[in-house]
């Protein structure tokens, strides 16, 4: 048994984005849960921060505009932390996103059963079989988290704008938004991942002859 | 075949299966040696313990007693990597069910198994096609499993079991879904592929077709070894295929 079994990494990966791309359709839908959360996430964190920016200038109009618009603002106070209800939202949201990630992949698992076991048949590892199912999860996780990010990012700013008027450009907080958007993007990457866990060791787990049986 | 080399031997297997209330014994103990380079059939009714027995000889379950030996080398012994290994090189399997990956080409069907054997990928696409001409579907590497026929499906899971040569091709059932001229163009396909390359074909099957190129028929009845009759022992003519 001197030759191993393997599968590298360029192959993997080509498996897994031909795999998305045949069920396009359906990764859309998983992809557009995590869009949906992590632009609520990335939505929320960079209101505060304008908001944060806002109250930092020392602007007395700004500070109108900001206790008009429903911020609790005491005097002496240096920034603004996100009341509790907010970010059980946030979590909450975050919280379903993920319980939708699952029941996506384990279907996406159910479905391609035949699939695994044949590759199991022709050889393949259990990591293999994890490690496809992860790069897909990976690919969305990243497609879904960038996209959701820039969507919060923008409605951020667009809310900003109608709110606030055209004032409030000059100081803009660029670098705290950058690092609010990057965090965004990294939780929704975590959350793909976290997701899949289950289904993938599900499916690598899984003895090729159960999935012969698998009636079709 | 000067001398015997035997690649299967299966030595007093038996397997049960526990359904919880109850055990249902499937093989009660079967003793079976094939050589290398043979056409066997493993003939018997549905329920006989066929598929089970099948299933052992490739690797992809386990006796509840017994042994049963690849090569010499017992596979209740191997661990997961060395199973995968096993049915990688030395074991190509062929379906009822085609069982090709749907989203991927037929070309990338048949390398599958080459890329999971380390080969580099000029090597296993060039070897790719040269089987694909050889089971007749040159000019259709680029096809979906969705856009060929069945008897096409087939074919091309004939060259995938064939990708890392291995040493035995276990076909279950491999004309149960196909009519009868394409399932009888599968059988001349693999008896050929016998023929040529020496690679011992080890197919489960209740077409009586088969009998016609079989070297060697087993048949199972209610787990056990009814009767193992060669080719000369064989007196149905089914009619339909000369061989």
């Amino acid at each position: 048994m001197s030759q191993l079994v393997v599968l590298p990494w360029k192959q993997s990966f080509i498996m897994s984005y031909k795999s998305i791309r045949a069920r396009f359709f359906r990764s859309l839908i998983t992809t557009l849960t995590l869009v949906l959360a992590v632009s609520f996430l990335a939505f929320s964190q960079i209101s505060l921060d304008i908001a944060d920016e806002m109250l930092a200038s020392g602007d007395p109009d700004l500070h109108r505009s900001l206790l008009q618009s429903g911020y609790d603002i005491t005097p002496g106070d240096t920034s603004l932390a996100s009341s509790p209800k907010q970010r059980w939202i946030v979590t909450l949201s975050l919280l379903v996103c993920v319980v939708g990630i699952i029941n996506a992949q384990l279907m996406s698992v159910t479905e391609r059963f035949r699939e695994i076991g044949t590759m199991k048949c022709l050889g393949a590892l259990d990591r293999f079989i994890v490690r496809i199912f992860v790069l897909e999860a990976a690919i969305q996780g990243l497609a879904g988290s960038v996209s959701g990010a820039v969507l919060g990012a923008l409605t951020a700013f667009l809310g900003a704008l109608l709110r606030f008027g055209t004032g409030i450009i000059p100081i803009f907080p660029w670098q705290t938004i950058f690092l609010s958007s990057a965090l965004a993007i990294a939780t929704g990457i975590g959350l793909s991942l976290l997701g899949v866990l289950y289904p993938a060791i599900m499916a690598a787990r899984m003895q090729p002859v159960e999935a012969m049986r698998v009636e079709q | 075949m000067t001398e015997k080399k035997l690649i299967v031997r299966v030595t007093d297997v038996t397997k049960d299966f526990d359904l919880g209330k109850i055990v249902v014994e499937v093989l009660k103990g079967i003793d079976l040696e094939i050589e290398t380079g043979k056409y066997v059939s493993i003939m018997g009714p549905s329920g006989s313990g066929k598929s089970t027995l099948f299933n052992m000889i490739g690797g992809l379950d386990k006796p509840t007693e017994g042994k049963v030996f690849i090569d010499e080398v017992d596979i209740a012994q191997l661990d997961a990597y060395e199973l995968a290994w096993l049915r990688c090189r030395k074991i190509g399997y062929i379906f009822q069910t085609f069982n090709l990956i749907p989203v991927m080409t037929a070309l990338e069907n048949v390398t599958l198994p080459m890329t999971f054997a380390g080969t580099p990928n000029e090597a296993a696409i060039q070897r790719g096609m040269e089987l694909l001409k050889q089971v007749g579907l040159e000019g259709r590497h680029s096809h979906k499993p969705a856009e060929l026929s069945g008897g096409q499906q087939q074919r091309v899971a004939v060259a995938r079991a064939l990708a890392n040569s291995p040493a035995i091709i276990l076909a279950d059932e491999p004309t149960g879904n196909l009519d009868l001229k394409t399932g009888e163009e599968i059988i001349s396909l693999l008896k050929e592929m016998s023929d040529e390359q020496g690679v011992t074909v080890i197919s489960a099957t209740h077409d009586y077709k088969m009998l016609n190129v079989s070297d060697q028929v087993i048949w199972i009845r209610d787990g056990r070894v009814d009767k193992i009759q060669e080719r000369d022992e064989l007196e149905i003519n089914t009619g339909g295929m000369s061989s």
